[in-house]
């Protein structure tokens, strides 16, 4: 057993016998005769059963932690992992890239590169939305995909899923948490692009009132509130992602298989909403809505995408989180 | 209540073709200190996961604490303390953050005792000064300590614990057993798994022996120690009449020199003073007189058998 601190000599502390008793000791210990005998065992002595009681009281005692403090450790765990900021940092990367570029090469031509690219150097406010319409195919999936996959294989493949259940935190619950964690970093990952991408436009970039698509012009302020219902609807789009990696991360003991598996789907559906021949399929695909968020830049604002996105994600989030559960609450937990 | 602690009736857990767990009646009475013994691969670990809710059984019944398992573990498993198949963390939070974390997994711990419960639990195992330091770099024994701190957040009413000691340095083993005997003597029922022989004849009033998925033996140490044949040494060098002497006893004789060794097959011969005032009547000279009793490694390979392979 090594200590930390070399001066500190590496000699392990006793495990003192200290008052943790039973909160309900069988009746039978009440024997004097049997506990004063089997006293004689411990070494610094053993408590009074009044006291363990008390002890036992205690612990218990008050309001139990609801399920907001499995998943307030949930989160602070997950924003506790140098992993996550450096996924954090990657999406910050795309709006810093795009409009130093800008800034540096000047303008691109109206109809080249990715949309709103030649907005910005009228408009530094349209930096965000650009590295949007950038992240959507690939760095946005990917990072949702890493944490969707960890939630349930990462714990297993630790070996704590077992000491979370027998805790007990509760199977569903458990899911129900880890999902829940999954969908602040969709958030998070969304308003870290639109909010970077902002700021960066602001600092390098004239700004004024955000010209929308159908031509008009609103505000700064109703623009910026704009942009943050568009990081809401991503992060909507991602939900339907992260309820097939919560699934997938239930088959599987090796978090990496679940967060590959994760990332193809992202990609694989974007590539098959690219065939026309296989516009069946379309409207059935999680990606279908993902890239419609502009519809949120018309006058007025159309919400019929928010709504049908909305469905869309939700029959996803039914399906693979039912699965999920399904696959939680049965299986054996041998890892 | 009943009176026992864990109780199973045809226990059994099947992957696929392979039985890991045959039909086992598991009956720790409470209070008790119960040593599950048995050599690797013999299905302790299913059975402990199955006693835990962790793993569904094929078929038979268990109860934990006088409760249907795994039905009732909701109500059942924040009375039970486990260390299962070795200790788990989060690498990259603190020994605390990741017992924080497992204590906020039980929905029955109170929130606000759950900072100075921690704290009593790492004091407990000798962790305190190591609380702050990430769990990744703990070594093999911390985490062990670790482990074990984890499954005393809370008063237990049955501690599980699988392989305790493993990794552990000797003063670490010494600390778990007292730790562990402190809980016996507090009324807390201790199931203690191990292959370590030494370790569970210390430590247990019960054994029980899996070997290939069966439980092969249950009872109480003494019942299991004397299950085994009796066996006297003798020292004399009046050789030939003290074995006669013994054969009249009904005892089976093997002599090396002046040295006999006289086992009690049936287990109903006579007491060894009985042995001594014969042999003594007998004109024979005693020179050493020594009872043996089966050490509990005789009676574990005894029932387990010699191989050193897995089985599979």
């Amino acid at each position: 057993m090594s200590s930390p601190d070399p001066t500190h000599t590496p000699q392990p502390a006793p495990l003192t016998p200290a008052p943790l008793t039973p909160a309900s000791p069988p009746p039978s210990d009440t024997d004097p005769a049997r506990v004063s005998n089997q006293s004689g065992h411990s070494q610094a002595g053993s408590v009074s059963l009044g006291e363990a009681a008390r002890a036992g009281r205690a612990a218990r005692a008050g309001r139990a932690g609801g399920i907001h403090s499995l998943l307030a450790t949930e989160l602070a765990m997950l924003f506790r992992r140098w992993r996550t900021w450096a996924m954090l940092a990657a999406l910050a990367l795309i709006p810093m890239l795009i409009a130093i570029a800008i800034r540096i090469a000047g303008s691109s031509s109206p109809g080249r590169g990715p949309g709103f690219l030649d907005q910005i150097a009228g408009n530094g406010l349209f930096v965000g939305m650009t590295a949007l319409v950038v992240a959507m195919p690939l760095f946005l999936p990917l990072t949702i995909a890493v944490v969707a996959g960890d939630t349930i294989a990462g714990e297993a493949s630790l070996g704590t899923l077992r000491y979370l259940l027998i805790a007990p935190a509760g199977r569903l619950r458990l899911l129900v948490v880890k999902f829940a964690g999954a969908a602040v970093f969709c958030l998070v990952a969304a308003l870290t692009v639109v909010i970077v991408g902002t700021l960066i436009g602001w600092a390098l970039f004239p700004i004024g009132p955000v010209t929308l698509l159908s031509g008009g012009q609103v505000s700064v302020g109703e623009g910026l509130l704009r942009f943050l219902a568009i990081a809401a609807y991503v992060c909507v789009s991602l939900l339907g992602l992260s309820a097939i990696g919560l699934c997938l991360s239930t088959l599987t003991t090796v978090p990496v298989g679940a967060m590959a598996a994760t990332a193809i789907l992202a990609v694989s559906a974007q590539i098959a909403g690219a065939i026309p021949q296989l516009e069946w399929l379309h409207p059935w695909l999680f990606t279908d809505r993902w890239f419609d968020f502009a519809d949120l830049l018309r006058s007025p604002p159309s919400w019929a995408s928010f709504g049908e996105n909305l469905l869309l994600q939700g029959a996803y989030l039914l399906v693979f989180g039912g699965l999920a559960a399904w696959r939680m609450v049965t299986k054996d937990v041998l890892s | 209540m009943t009176d026992l602690a864990i109780e199973t009736q045809g226990l059994t857990k099947r992957f696929g073709a392979q039985t890991a767990v045959d039909g086992i009646d598991l009956a720790v009475p409470r209070g008790a200190v119960y040593g599950f013994l048995g050599p690797n691969g013999s299905g302790k670990t299913t059975t402990i996961r199955m006693l835990l809710g962790l793993v569904r059984p094929t078929s038979g019944a268990a109860r934990v604490l006088g409760t249907e398992m795994p039905r009732g573990l909701e109500a059942v498993l924040p009375r039970v303390g486990a260390l299962v198949e070795g200790p788990a963390f989060a690498p990259f939070l603190s020994g605390e953050a990741n017992l924080r974390r497992f204590d906020s997994a039980d929905r029955h711990a109170s929130p606000s005792t759950r900072g100075a419960r921690v704290d009593e639990a790492l004091e407990r195992v000798g962790l305190a000064h190591a609380a702050h330091k990430k769990a990744g770099a703990y070594s093999l024994g911390m985490k062990q300590r670790l482990g074990l701190a984890n499954a005393l957040l809370m008063p237990r009413d049955l501690l599980v614990l699988d392989e305790p000691t493993n990794g552990l340095d000797p003063q670490g083993t010494r600390e778990v057993r007292s730790l562990v005997r402190t809980f016996a003597a507090d009324g807390t029922t201790v199931f203690v798994s191990s292959h370590l022989l030494a370790e569970i004849e210390q430590l247990c009033t019960h054994v029980g022996v899996m070997s290939a998925g069966r439980l092969v033996a249950q009872g109480t140490l003494d019942e299991f120690r004397n299950a085994g044949a009796a066996r006297v040494e003798l020292r004399t060098p009046d050789v030939a009449r003290a074995r006669e002497v013994l054969e009249r006893l009904g005892l089976r004789t093997e002599a090396e020199a002046s040295v006999i060794d006289a086992t009690d097959a049936s287990g109903e011969g006579p007491a060894p003073d009985e042995i001594v005032a014969a042999l003594v009547a007998a004109g024979v000279r005693v020179h050493g007189f020594t009872v043996r009793e089966e050490s509990l490694e005789e009676r574990f390979v005894e029932l387990t058998g010699e191989g050193f392979d897995v089985v599979a």
